[in-house]
């Protein structure tokens, strides 16, 4: 199964290579990771999408605790919990399609960042069905390049009851 | 006062305690070693850095102190990955010192330079490059920290020629701050309470204990655990000596090459409690049938050990020696009572068990020399008083099963990694530390040749140590899988008769002594015995077909013992 784990670590030297060897060490596999500093610069923020079973997750996360420059280890994963990725993807347009393409992106709340005479580039926030929606329907058109981030996450705030 | 970096290298390893430190000089650590000369800090020059973490490494094992290294920049660094990585799998308290090309030349492939940080990432507990002087007192105290606390493991800290050479004012702090790092001691107090029940239900328990027992000085409290219950301990290879090997209560190692009365108990026993031990593949043979009656309790300081390998019952994250002393607490006297009449039966079938394929070193002397028996004369006429060291193969699996260990850090031995040539250079670090011990160890011919070079060291120090070499003319371990598994195919694995032990002991400086009968292996370890001065090569000539019983075959349960 397939989980998303929030990892806050000490943002120094050589930390994002000691994550990324420990799971090729040890044979975890990483789907997709986005790090960048947090609101204290000391402190990064990761976030890793990764599978495995109960026994392999459980170990990810205690090996993952285990690393001296690990603050902190959540897996977000049955949880409630907001996920976004964001992509760019340059399509093939023309005075003819234009206006399907742009309502595509209307319908998905994206947004045209960059227009040339052949092309729209379109920048898309969502979670990963989102993108692959969009993806979907704007390929007919021809996709010349797709650039996308890996998956941030952050758990929901409890709800007033 | 403003100090350089090497001189607030040294101030702070006496800040930390340290007395001796194991080293081999180059151009990146000049600084340091100019600051040396000067300094009353011992510094143990060795022959080959890969032989000054191995005696680190036995100097922290014999006393349970960190053993500190300091070597070059590039070769000097990666010839010491061996031994990091060796204590890294023993679960042993190195720190280790490397010089480094200076900053504004790393990354530029400059003369000598190697990304040592990020070559013993995974072979070390943590590491740290030291980019600026300011931080050098700070994360050497946090070198020796990390080391030394939660679960032990060697550290390297990387030092660029320039922080050596600059200077700032020395601060030694006196508490490490290291938010994200925070051991586990105590155990949680419900899943204690739970342990406890459970063995008091159980009929048929058994104690394993493996290194973590040995790391936690939890020697004394095993054995009044074990004692006031009656249960019986078997011991991982790391963990021999963690329980006396001459009390009635111990059935030996466990495991591919365990006692046949160990394996039978793990296999039939209703409650395991595994203590400081991690289910290594050595230790369990085949995972799905290892102690299947078994409700298992675990206790280990190292969360990730847990349910690793095996699904356990009941764990308890904690130091060895508080969880013991916590669980005795609740043992009632009329509890005690009651349980320990539930054993007689199960303690019938453990010595049923001891009883039938017990190991023998029986020497027929007319015949060729048991490698067995060598061991089993060792222990006699050293009275059991030695710390011994182990290389690997044969040699360890022997040494293992005959020699009995009372006491913890007597065994010294690549258990994890498995390390040919470990034992020697371990043998001197653990000599260096405990002058006043017989340190023995106990050798393949193959194995020696791997760190033979510190025969010198040991001349120039004038250190004792004595060498068993069990020459067998074969990589005698990997001979005995291919005897086993591989239909007698020994493919290079006969190393011949040479070299002569007793000539390049001899060379160096050294004494070197030969038995190739039986009835020469007393005079000559009595001989070894009496020198007080310098090393002994004892080049016994054994049998070569000998080989290690009993034997589980990878990936069998522990059940399925092929016995002699
Ligand atoms: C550095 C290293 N290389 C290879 C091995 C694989 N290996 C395990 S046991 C063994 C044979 C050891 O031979 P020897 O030292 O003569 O000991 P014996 O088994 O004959 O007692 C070998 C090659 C190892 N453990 N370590």
């Amino acid at each position: 199964m397939r989980h998303t784990i929030s990892i806050s670590v000490m943002n120094e030297f050589g930390v994002l290579s000691r994550i990324a060897g420990l799971f090729s060490g040890r044979g975890f596999n990483i789907e997709s990771l986005c790090v960048a500093e947090t609101i204290d610069p000391r402190v990064s923020r990761m976030t890793i999408v990764t599978s495995g079973d109960d026994r392999i997750i459980e170990q990810i996360t205690k090996q993952l605790n285990k690393l001296v420059n690990v603050i902190k280890v959540h897996d977000l994963t049955g949880e409630e919990y907001l996920e976004r990725e964001l992509a760019l993807i340059k399509v093939n347009c023309n005075a003819d399609n234009r206006a399907e393409v742009l309502s595509i992106v209307d319908i998905f709340r994206a947004k045209v960042v960059d227009v040339s005479p052949r092309s729209y580039t379109i920048e898309v926030t969502g979670d990963e069905e989102k993108i692959a929606a969009i993806t979907e329907l704007l390929r007919p058109f021809g996709i010349k390049e797709i650039v996308r981030t890996g998956r941030i996450a952050m758990a929901r705030s409890p709800k007033a009851k | 006062m403003k100090k350089t970096g090497a001189e607030i290298f040294i101030e702070s390893l006496f800040k930390e305690g340290v007395d001796t430190i194991f080293g081999y000089p180059g151009g990146a650590v000049l600084p340091i070693y100019d600051a040396l000369y000067k300094s009353r800090l011992r510094h143990i020059l060795v022959r080959h850095e890969q032989g000054a973490v191995h005696m680190a490494d036995g100097y922290a094992r014999a006393t349970g102190r960190p053993g500190v290294v300091l070597v070059t920049s590039g070769p000097g660094a990666t010839n010491t990955v061996t031994g990091l990585a060796t204590a890294y799998m023993d679960s042993i308290p190195v720190v280790a010192f490397t010089g480094q090309v200076p900053t504004e030349l790393i990354g530029n492939d400059a003369f000598q330079e190697a990304d040592i940080v990020g070559i013993t990432r995974p072979c070390t507990k943590h590491n740290y490059l030291v980019k600026d002087i300011r931080d050098l007192a700070r994360v050497i105290k946090e070198a020796f920290y990390i080391a030394t606390t939660g679960r032990p493991g060697p550290v390297l800290v990387d030092l660029p020629k320039d922080v050596l050479n600059d200077s700032t004012e020395f601060i030694y702090p006196d508490k490490v701050h290291i938010p994200s790092y925070q051991p586990t001691y105590k155990g949680h107090p419900g899943q204690i309470r739970k342990a406890v029940n459970q063995i008091l239900a159980s009929k048929r328990p058994i104690i394993y204990a493996g290194g973590g027992v040995i790391s936690s000085n939890a020697a004394n409290e095993l054995r009044q655990f074990a004692k006031k219950l009656g249960i019986h301990v078997t011991t991982t290879l790391m963990g021999l000596g963690a329980f006396p090997g001459t009390d009635p209560l111990f059935l030996g190692m466990l495991g591919m090459h365990g006692t046949y009365g160990a394996n039978m108990a793990v296999t039939n026993t209703d409650c395991l409690i595994a203590i400081g031990a991690r289910f290594d593949d050595r230790v369990t043979g085949k995972i799905d049938e290892f102690a299947p009656y078994a409700k298992i309790i675990h206790i280990d300081i190292d969360p990730t050990s847990i349910s690793k390998n095996v699904v356990v019952d009941i764990p308890i994250v904690g130091d060895v020696r508080g969880v013991l002393k916590d669980m005795m607490k609740l043992l009632t006297a009329a509890k005690v009572r009651e349980f320990k009449k539930g054993l007689k039966e199960w303690h019938g079938d453990i010595d049923g068990w001891m009883k039938t394929h017990s190991l023998s070193a029986a020497q027929d002397m007319t015949r060729k020399i048991r490698p067995q028996y060598v061991i089993e004369r060792l222990y006699r006429l050293t009275k059991g008083d030695a710390i011994i060291t182990t290389e690997v193969g044969q040699n360890q699996m022997w040494a293992a099963q005959f020699f009995k260990f009372k006491e913890p850090r007597r065994l010294l031995t690549s258990g994890g990694l498995g390390t040919m040539g470990y034992g020697f250079p371990a043998a001197i670090g653990a000599q260096i530390a405990c002058p006043d011990k017989t340190v023995i160890d106990i050798a393949g011919d193959g194995s020696i040749q791997m760190n033979i070079q510190e025969l010198a060291t040991a001349v120039e120090y004038k250190l004792p140590v004595k060498v068993a070499i069990l020459n067998n003319r074969f990589l005698g371990m990997v001979r005995q899988w291919q005897e086993f598994f591989y239909d007698k195919r020994y493919s290079y694995t006969c190393i011949g008769n040479k070299p002569d032990f007793v000539k390049i002991a001899e060379a160096y400086g050294g004494v070197g002594l030969r038995a190739k009968k039986p009835d020469e292996v007393d005079p000559v370890i009595k001989e070894a015995l009496k020198v007080k001065d310098r090393p002994v090569f004892m080049d016994f000539v054994v049998d070569a077909a000998e080989d290690v019983y009993p034997m589980v075959p990878a990936g069998q349960p522990l059940s399925k013992m092929l016995l002699v």
